[in-house]
């Protein structure tokens, strides 16, 4: 299964770092994720210091400064969401878009058919 | 089967109100992230990309039928209806979620299941041979000796936190299923000159970023010294492995550093410290662990029975799947089924729970309510009467699991890669997928013969490329998946560390090179009976290479 499915290309992509080796530069339009505490489901940190499953409503910075300011925010919530870092994204007709294909991902599932799909 | 006592049962039922005590508080925020991820990871618990991760200890690769149900029942009520079998006789559920683990622990403890020490710096389950006690070329049961292992290091306060992971495996077939050179400790149980059943005992295999074999430190060890000497290793290990670099914290980095010969030395000296102290196994404590496998009442039965005969002569796809995926047993008339996890262009090593449930049936009425895992990601059947195995073929054929692929280019070892792991660099699953696609053809794949195909994610080889006879490993480059092929690896009696042919490949080129590195050893072999990894070693990487990148 291409990584087009996903929406983007190789080309499109920016560089898949570790969230565990990134150190906080960020050179263009960025969200705050992490997963779920409760089941591990992938959210994004809003502008009104929530969580959602729902990336169009993320909170989108472009500078570290502001990017900082939302990840020492959203640590600072230790019961809703754990391993939270900065992600790159990328803006596109209104839609923000993961920008490497560990974030594609992490938002849209597997590239490849679940087993339960096919079945027996 | 081995049966379990009361010790074993209290010890699950404790663990679990634990942890449902952890969670509980986790979920409160009492304990936070920091306090609740060494515990969550001491019962097996990870957090992948999307979800928590449950990885399940298979002890020596040995299920009952039961068991396999409520693997079936856990992948319904809990996760997504599948599981995955792993490389090293665990399965995991890639779905479940944190609040409901309690729960589905509960119910995997009540059929004798858990996840303790399936993750962490502990000593990891124990694996061994698939057909280990109904192998023809096999000395004796070796799950009796990691059953053994697994009662004295389970929970063991002295190695619970080791400096890194620590892998044992068990071989006593002069053919090694279980990969143990690529283990931190390797036991083959073997025959001495003197006529004496021992282990030879290697330690420092492993693969990840520093690939190394297991180097043999102990020629012949006697069975009474088994724990004394496990438990010196681990002592040297323990005391003298890096904690301050988690890249350099394995024990093969130990044994690389301060040579083979050196480590055995101490160890050595360590041993004789102890050897004739409480760990000295006392014969009756064998017997009894010995006693507790329970092994199936065979009938007396011929081999090659006429039904069997008449089935392979009247039905070519029932004869093709019994020369591909039916092997010797060592009581006549009886057969060891392997079931292909591997049908061409799904994810390798999974497993529906309506297949699960099936397979559970199946072997209650036709291999004694036994099933076993292995390391290659497929399931077994070790006790099928032959006379039945044109209906467990037609039983097997219709939930998707005799693809008679078994041992061919298109039974690929891969990891779950990208798409579930959070520490991958590139997809594993949707490559394999593609390679079993360019070779559904299963002639073109029977033509190709003994050819395995093994590929990983990321540089910890939990797919174990470096083994592979191809060996593909992805890696990121600039945001792009690239893939880097070895060829030459093997990981049985004369394992072999793959070398690599040349520079990365795009991820769409990859199924390409394969074609193109088969197609290179059909031009190369002397006769058709060559296998491509001898091929490998009689011309090397070179001819290899200049196919693969003539036109790259």
């Amino acid at each position: 299964m291409p990584a087009e499915r996903h929406g983007i290309t190789h080309a499109q992509e920016s560089a898949v770092t570790s969230p565990l080796q990134q150190k906080l530069k960020i050179s263009g339009s960025s969200v705050v994720t992490a997963n779920r505490l409760a089941d591990g489901a992938v959210v994004y940190r809003t502008a009104e210091g929530t969580w959602t499953t729902d990336i169009d409503s993320a909170a989108v910075v472009s500078s570290a400064e502001a990017a900082s300011d939302l990840l020492t925010a959203a640590k600072a919530d230790g019961v809703q969401a754990v391993d939270v870092y900065v992600a790159p994204v990328k803006l596109e007709d209104g839609l923000i878009l993961p920008a490497n294909l560990r974030e594609a991902i992490r938002l849209r599932g597997p590239t490849i058919d679940l087993p339960i799909t096919f079945g027996i | 089967m081995y049966l379990y006592d009361d010790f074993d049962r209290t010890l699950l039922a404790e663990r679990v109100a634990e942890f449902r005590g952890q969670v509980a508080r986790r979920l409160t925020g009492e304990l936070n992230e920091d306090e609740f991820k060494s515990l969550r990871l001491m019962n097996g618990v990870y957090l992948q990309l999307h979800a928590y991760m449950l990885r399940i200890a298979i002890p020596y690769g040995t299920l009952a039928s039961d068991q396999m149900r409520k693997l079936a029942h856990v992948a319904r009520r809990y996760d997504r209806g599948y599981g995955h079998f792993t490389t090293r006789q665990n399965i995991q559920f890639n779905w479940i979620k944190l609040a409901e683990l309690p729960d589905a622990m509960a119910d995997l403890a009540d059929s004798r299941l858990h996840g303790m020490q399936t993750s962490g710096n502990c000593v990891r389950n124990i694996t061994t041979d698939q057909w280990a006690a109904v192998a023809p070329d096999e000395i004796e049961d070796p799950r009796v000796w990691a059953e053994l292992l697994r009662q004295h290091l389970t929970l063991h306060p002295e190695f619970s936190f080791l400096p890194r992971k620590f892998k044992i495996a068990v071989s006593a077939a002069s053919h090694d299923r279980a990969a143990i050179a690529i283990h931190d400790l390797s036991l083959r149980l073997y025959r001495n000159g003197a006529g004496e059943v021992g282990f030879e005992v290697g330690v420092g295999g492993g693969l990840g970023r520093t690939p190394f074999l297991a180097k043999i430190i102990k020629p012949f060890l006697a069975k009474r010294d088994l724990l004394s000497y496990v438990e010196a290793v681990l002592r040297l290990y323990n005391q003298y492995g890096r904690r301050d670099n988690i890249y350099k914290a394995r024990i093969k980095i130990l044994v690389h550093e301060l040579g083979a010969e050196r480590f055995g030395r101490e160890v050595e000296a360590e041993w004789r410290s102890i050897k004739d102290g409480a760990l000295a196994l006392d014969p009756a404590v064998i017997a009894e662990i010995a006693a507790r496998f329970r092994y199936p009442d065979y009938e007396r039965l011929a081999d090659s029975p006429p039904a069997l005969v008449a089935a392979r002569k009247a039905d070519a796809r029932f004869a093709t799947w019994v020369h591909n995926a039916v092997a010797n047993h060592k009581v006549p008339g009886y057969a060891i089924v392997t079931l292909s996890l591997k049908p061409v262009g799904k994810p390798p090593g999974d497993c529906t729970a309506d297949q699960m449930d099936a397979i559970a049936d199946i072997t209650d009425r036709y291999s004694f309510g036994e099933i076993r895992v292995g390391h290659e990601q497929n399931l077994v059947l070790p006790h099928v009467p032959q006379r039945d195995l044109p209906e467990v073929f037609r039983a097997l054929d219709a939930i998707g699991v005799a693809t008679p692929n078994v041992g061919l280019v298109s039974d690929i070892i891969a990891c779950p890669g990208l798409d579930y792991c959070s520490l991958a660099n590139a997809r594993a699953i949707p490559v394999a997928q593609e390679i079993s696609q360019r070779f559904r053809d299963l002639d073109v794949a029977r033509g190709l013969g003994r050819l395995h195909v093994n590929i990983s994610g990321c540089i910890n080889a939990c797919g174990h490329h470096h083994v592979g006879h191809i060996g593909i490993l992805g890696v990121e480059k600039n945001g792009e998946e690239f893939y880097q092929i070895t060829i030459g690896g093997r990981a049985d009696e004369k394992a072999q560390l793959g070398a690599l042919i040349g520079p990365a490949v795009p991820y769409d080129d990859v199924a390409d090179v394969v074609e193109d590195i088969a197609q290179a050893y059909l031009e190369l072999r002397q006769q058709s009976d060559e296998l491509f990894i001898d091929t490998v070693k009689r011309v090397g990487v070179e001819p290899f290479k200049e196919r693969v990148y003539a036109t790259r």
